[in-house]
């Protein structure tokens, strides 16, 4: 009997405190915004979508590397000899043609390993992270500056420019009384 | 209201068939606002927003979603027992909209001013069962049956401690009429029966702490009956799937939902009647002490709409605080809890009311 | 005349509002009654232990973020562990400092969702959102350090990838008295709630014998009354110097072993992990955090089995080196999926709308189970 009144009278109890906190909670004020009208201010740290500045990269592919999805798509082109193509802003000589620098967003996972091996400081998470597309190739971001027929211009200058160092190899050594060249000097 | 209406009109057969269909002009709007009061509380309490953009904090939102429901296919699957599928909603809709025929919205407005108001509410309401098992019946669908079958064994059980606080409220007031019994509670809230009712001495302090249990045992064993939290197994989870409305889509679901929240505001209705004041205002009526007397009935609606809707606002309330029962826990609860204790109450009202 | 009766298979689908992911569970129920529950797994299966073989040791982090995705602090934790005692190396001091306070504070956020996710299971719907408030804070706390709130890649082989951010200490130590009267509500509001505990009291009840068979461990284990936690006795980093109490179930409202038991330890944890923090945040020494870390990571010939507390359980790392820069065998031993073997045994004899209780309290995640 006496756990019956028990029953009843927790039952009624604890009823009457729930009541209470979700009637104190009715007057305060609410956690959520709106969202497009309204926006979080994000942290600096954040880790959204990645840029990354074409101008910096040397083509180091250490990025490419260090990407655990294997996201990011990089083919360089070596420069022939006597072509400048400019420092980096932290005053490294660039020695490479990036003629593709590819990154799927798509399989991006946002882990951020691509940014710490990346000796020039160029690719860096931004705080974008409203870019849905419709079409999912839409999401493969292309960020050389090399459009398709340079890149394909420089791909021919280095093999010819290789084809002919071939040649001169081979000349050189079919005659090898013949006083030799000077090797060229490549880039300074 | 229906001799006013068939002298307007001339037609009496017009006359009743208006003064009928006059609680759909009251249900209707009250359940797009309830729908929206629904979401904003619930909002509030669990400290987010609710609806916003449509229309000013969202007021239009209920709207919006009946222009959805109306537009949606209506899917009937092909083994279902097409009579009793098409029939089930309108019968849950009769069963909770005939309640309002009884309901005293004002001392001139009342639809159906019987002798019997309270025996005839709880002998009507019973239709609601007989729409559910046909809903769930028809469904052809082992689950549907199942959820109708605990949706029906909950309603039946329920009216029992329902009736029993009735019959108490009968005793002691001598009328089961809602008219007299709103009419008895005139001139101060005082006299209202949650605090002992209008006759002063001894049986009106002894009755006190009585007429408040009664009020919880008629208000829990009400939330039964509409399927609220902590009782809506059959809406929610009800084992797997969604109970007897699952298979239902479109217009006929609208039907299902008008009525839940039609039986809402009869079943509060009815206890503010019992135990609140019905229509009668707390602090006496402002078209009489400014002398205009034809302002006094719309006062009147303007309190028994506002106290309804108080006690629909506390039943959402408990909703969003309690976790649901399991469903043999239910039926401990009524036939183990409420009926012992309504029982009791009904014998000490019955003798405090012989003094 | 026996009356011949049919055994009736239900199936509870991969897709289901109760059962935390994708989960299928086949029920075989005589009448109401419960008699056995499978469960099939495999449906978020995406071959962690191959891609770890794959991938080199600093990529494996964040293919373990992403097993047990509430709590991917710990994930880390559990790996970095391992590969640092096949290494042999030792972190300074600051950087276990800050990997206990993360750990705890993700234990804390984990917990959250797994009272919150259990209110919505038996049918209380505020308690989750405000579980979810609180759990935001601390997911605020994460984003400031390392920049994101789910998948942190943060704790690194030998050090961590960011050092904390100069308000850290100062938002956890206003965090720490918020959340402490938070518990008391969500008690006020579920825990002791009548309703609540006719649900959950004396419902799947797990005998200690039965828990240590089967390999539980976690609030599983420990709802059942057997005082057992990685952090006091089989203690790694430096969590033996950190003064805390390991609750275990007493049967308060019920038989010692049942699903309120198993859901009171979860709170009881939370206070506990809000004393660590407590004391941590205090001390953290200075220093570097990514001094330790080595270039390039090529542990020698071995194999290595280290385990730590997760909140769900008992997470281990099996890693088999063979002298380069990849793992040749990642194992991982998930408390999830050992503590979901208990399902069947718990849930004989009970109704079928107590299987939804029973599997909210043993608080599984998908992405453990079939990593």
């Amino acid at each position: 009997m006496k756990e019956y009144l028990k029953n009843t009278w927790l039952g009624v109890w604890t009823v009457l405190v729930g009541m209470k906190i979700t009637f104190k909670h009715l007057f305060q004020p609410a956690v959520t915004i709106q969202y497009p009208d309204v926006k979080l201010p994000l942290p600096e740290r954040v880790r959204n979508r990645l840029y990354v500045n074409i101008d910096d990269c040397i083509g180091c592919d250490q990025c490419s590397r260090a990407c655990p999805v294997s996201c990011i798509s990089i083919e360089t082109v070596k420069a022939i000899p006597g072509e400048d193509l400019g420092q980096t802003s932290n005053g490294k000589k660039k020695a490479l043609w990036v003629t593709k620098f590819d990154i799927d967003f798509a399989k991006c996972c946002y882990c951020q390993l691509c940014v710490f091996p990346c000796p020039t400081e160029c690719i860096k998470m931004t705080e974008t992270y409203e870019f849905s597309e419709f079409r999912r190739q839409d999401l493969n971001y292309h960020f050389s500056a090399l459009n398709t027929s340079e890149a394909i211009e420089k791909k021919n200058n280095w093999e010819k420019f290789q084809a002919e160092k071939e040649a001169q190899k081979a000349a050189a050594a079919a005659k090898p009384a013949a006083p030799q060249q000077n090797p060229k000097t490549e880039g300074n | 209201m229906f001799e006013w209406l068939s002298d307007l009109t001339g037609n009496q057969i017009l006359a009743a068939f208006i003064s009928a269909a006059l609680p759909v002009a009251f249900i209707v709007p009250f359940v797009i606002f309830a729908v929206w009061l629904e979401r904003k509380v619930s909002a509030h309490m669990q400290d987010r927003l609710g609806p916003m953009r449509v229309g000013w904090h969202g007021w239009l939102q209920t709207i919006a979603d009946f222009f959805k429901l109306i537009q949606k296919e209506d899917i009937v699957s092909s083994e279902v027992d097409k009579k009793f599928f098409n029939m089930a909603p309108y019968l849950v809709f009769i069963g909770s909209y005939a309640v309002y025929a009884a309901l005293p919205f004002s001392n001139s407005y009342i639809g159906s001013n019987i002798d019997l108001g309270l025996f005839y509410i709880i002998a009507v309401s019973g239709l609601v069962v007989a729409g559910i098992l046909m809903a769930g019946w028809a469904s052809n669908n082992k689950y549907s049956l199942y959820g109708a079958m605990r949706s029906a064994a909950q309603i039946v059980s329920y009216e029992i401690p329902t009736a029993l606080v009735i019959l108490a409220m009968v005793m002691f007031t001598g009328t089961l009429s809602l008219a007299k019994l709103s009419d008895l509670q005139t001139s101060s809230f005082w006299n209202w029966y949650i605090f002992g009712g209008p006759d002063w001495g001894w049986s009106k302090l002894l009755v006190l702490p009585f007429m408040l249990v009664a009020f919880l045992l008629f208000y829990i064993s009400s939330l039964a009956e509409v399927n609220r939290t902590p009782f809506d197994l059959p809406e929610a989870e009800s084992e797997l799937v969604a109970g007897y409305h699952t298979e239902y889509s479109g217009m006929k679901f609208a039907m299902f939902f008008l009525s839940e929240y039609g039986n809402m505001f009869a079943v509060s209705a009815i206890a503010s009647v019992l135990f609140f004041g019905g229509y009668q205002s707390p602090i006496g009526y402002i078209g009489n002490s400014l002398g205009i007397s034809w302002l006094v009935p719309f006062e009147q609606v303007f309190w028994f709409a506002s106290k309804g809707i108080f006690f629909v606002f506390v039943q959402m309330w408990l909703r969003w605080t309690l976790p649901r029962v399991r469903v043999d826990q239910l039926m401990t609860l009524c036939w183990k809890y409420l009926i012992p204790y309504a029982f009791v109450n009904l014998i000490i009202i019955g003798i405090i009311s012989l003094i | 005349m026996a009356l011949k009766t049919e055994e009736l298979v239900l199936n509870m689908g991969p897709q289901h509002p109760s059962t935390h992911g994708v989960l299928r569970l086949e029920l075989e129920l005589e009448g109401e009654v419960v008699k056995n529950v499978k469960p099939h797994l495999g449906y978020l299966h995406r071959c962690f232990e191959k891609h770890a073989e794959a991938m080199t040791y600093p990529q494996v982090i964040p293919y373990t973020d992403r097993m047990d995705y509430l709590a991917s602090m710990y994930n880390n934790f559990g790996y970095v562990v391992a590969v640092e005692k096949l290494l042999g190396i030792q972190v300074p001091e600051r950087v276990e400092y800050i990997r206990v306070i993360m750990g705890e504070l993700q234990r804390i956020a984990s917990h959250l969702v797994a009272l919150g996710t259990y209110g919505l299971d038996i049918g209380a719907f505020t308690p989750f959102l405000y579980c979810f408030i609180d759990r935001e804070k601390i997911l605020n706390l994460f984003e400031i350090t390392c920049g994101a709130r789910l998948l942190y890649n943060y704790m690194w082989v030998g050090g961590l990838s960011h050092d904390i951010h100069p308000d850290f200490v100062r938002l956890t130590k206003e965090f720490i008295p918020y959340f402490r009267p938070r518990i008391k509500e969500l008690n006020d509001l579920l825990t002791f709630n009548k309703i609540f505990i006719e649900r959950t009291a004396n419902i799947g009840v797990l005998p200690v014998d039965t828990a240590i068979n089967y390999g539980a461990s976690g609030p599983v284990l420990r709802g059942s009354g057997f005082r057992w936690d990685l952090r006091k006795n089989d203690p790694y980093s430096i969590y033996d110097r950190f003064d805390f109490d390991i609750p275990v179930g007493q049967g308060l409202v019920g038989t010692v072993g049942d699903c309120w038991d198993r859901y009171y330890v979860r709170v009881q944890e939370m206070e506990q992990s809000l004393r660590i923090i407590e004391q941590a945040i205090d001390n953290i020494p200075d220093g570097d955090v990514q001094s330790a870390i080595p270039k390039r990571i090529k542990p020698p010939k071995g194999m290595v089995y280290s385990r730590v507390e997760n909140p769900k359980g008992e997470l281990g790392y099996f890693i088999i080196s063979d002298g380069s820069t990849s793992p040749f065998r990642v194992k991982v031993r998930a408390p999830s999926f050992v503590n979901l073997s208990v399902l069947g045994e718990m849930s004989k004899g009970h109704l079928v709308a107590d299987v939804v209780a029973i599997l909210g309290s043993i608080d599984i995640v998908l992405g453990e189970v079939d990593r």
